[in-house]
């Protein structure tokens, strides 16, 4: 290396890292209260999940929903547009590091890596198909602050297929990514691949 | 911990209903989204970021975003807590001062530059600083910045707040606090227009058959 690796500046599926601005707890100092926190003893590997678990409760909270919200194989929207949804909030709000993360689950899970890719390089306008477009749509909608979402956009993700499960679970997941952005953007930024 | 759940009562959701059955096919987020709520509003530890200081910037991040129920119900929180009455009206001066569209902001240097757009940097007024103090203060510019322009959060936003006397756990419940409030008015704004949409609707009399 020459020169020092520059903040990612596009968005991309590649495994970008994160840094955070605030000092995480160290794995030393967690006691069992911090552990129930973070859930997966696993993330104590992470200095995102180690920040968070300043306050564990709430972590623990946040992860059981995120984890129902994007896990639950159960009926509702397929798991590659649930990841859409949280890619196309993720690209609205301008959040690098999550796009990327959830950018490559949307890939994974739908095959359609080239699409993904465009709708990180063109933005939340590009031309998807009518389903994804639709979801795309929803979420941005869901994203403006204050928000713009209608009736319009229920009856939208209707057509192109989706019962009342799945629109629940496309809300959620853009919803949730307002939460999760949020987070990400304002505790630390990302960092190169490695 | 709180047996009701905020979002059912804000929205009339009630058991057997058509919401209450989409919303309980995700029963663990359901729950957990409320056990959310009552851990940033009934603390296990309060010593970072008391509840005054969390219900009067829950309040005026409900009220940015316009949500109708959820404005009221911070407000009226606000109100209920020691000291709450003395900053109702300074919130609403703030949301007043505030109010604008986003998500708007900066990228870093590089191809997405054509996409920066300019808006709002929020600061509480000289008039509202005396009453809300330095730290509160903080906090709304910061939740301001969290709620219209989130990719321009900064170390130096962090650095600001930590100057103003936060912690770093407090700087974490704050994030948490603010970011929470930005997915609860989206869950119950979509929430609504599933509800409006749904009457007389096929996937509807589906589901409650």
């Amino acid at each position: 290396m020459t020169e020092p690796a520059k903040t990612p500046n596009v968005f991309t599926q590649a495994e970008i890292g994160w840094t955070p601005w605030a000092q995480p707890l160290a794995e030393a100092e967690l006691t069992e209260r911090h552990y129930t926190g973070l859930v997966d003893a696993s993330r104590a590997k992470s200095p995102y999940f180690l920040l968070l678990a300043h306050d564990p409760e709430v972590l623990e909270a946040r992860t059981k929903a995120d984890k129902d919200i994007f896990y639950n194989p159960e009926g509702g929207l397929p798991r590659a547009e649930r990841e859409l949804a949280a890619t196309a909030t993720s690209r609205h709000n301008g959040c690098i590091f999550c796009a990327s993360v959830h950018a490559r689950f949307a890939s994974t899970h739908s095959k359609r890596r080239d699409d993904v890719q465009r709708l990180l390089d063109e933005g939340t306008g590009a031309d998807l198909g009518p389903r994804w477009n639709a979801v795309t749509a929803a979420a941005v909608a869901l994203t403006d602050t204050p928000n713009n979402f209608t009736t319009a956009n229920i009856e939208r993700l209707r057509s192109e297929g989706l019962d009342d499960f799945a629109i629940a679970d496309a809300i959620s997941a853009s919803a949730f990514f307002n939460w999760a952005n949020r987070l990400m953007l304002s505790l630390g930024e990302p960092t190169p691949a490695q | 911990m709180s047996n009701t759940d905020l979002i059912d009562d804000l929205l009339g959701i009630v058991p057997g209903s058509h919401l209450d059955l989409v919303r309980r096919h995700r029963s663990v987020a359901r729950d957990n989204i409320q056990r959310a709520y009552d851990a940033l509003f009934e603390p296990v530890d309060a010593s970072q970021l008391s509840v005054l200081e969390r219900a009067a910037i829950a309040s005026f991040v409900a009220s940015l975003h316009r949500q109708p129920h959820l404005s009221a119900h911070y407000a009226e929180k606000l109100a209920e807590i020691e000291g709450g009455k003395l900053l109702s009206a300074v919130v609403e001066d703030a949301v007043d001062q505030g109010a604008t569209h986003g998500p708007y902001g900066n990228y870093p240097a590089g191809p997405l530059s054509n996409e920066n757009q300019a808006g709002l940097h929020f600061v509480v007024s000289a008039a509202g600083r005396q009453t809300l103090g330095s730290r509160l203060s903080a906090a709304f510019d910061h939740a301001h910045l969290l709620v219209f322009r989130p990719r321009d959060a900064s170390a130096d936003a962090i650095a600001a707040l930590s100057a103003a006397g936060f912690s770093t756990a407090a700087i974490v419940t704050l994030s948490q606090l603010v970011s929470y409030t930005a997915f609860q008015v989206r869950l119950i704004d979509g929430l609504a227009a599933l509800a409006a949409a749904t009457v007389g609707a096929e996937p509807a009399a589906a589901l409650n058959a």
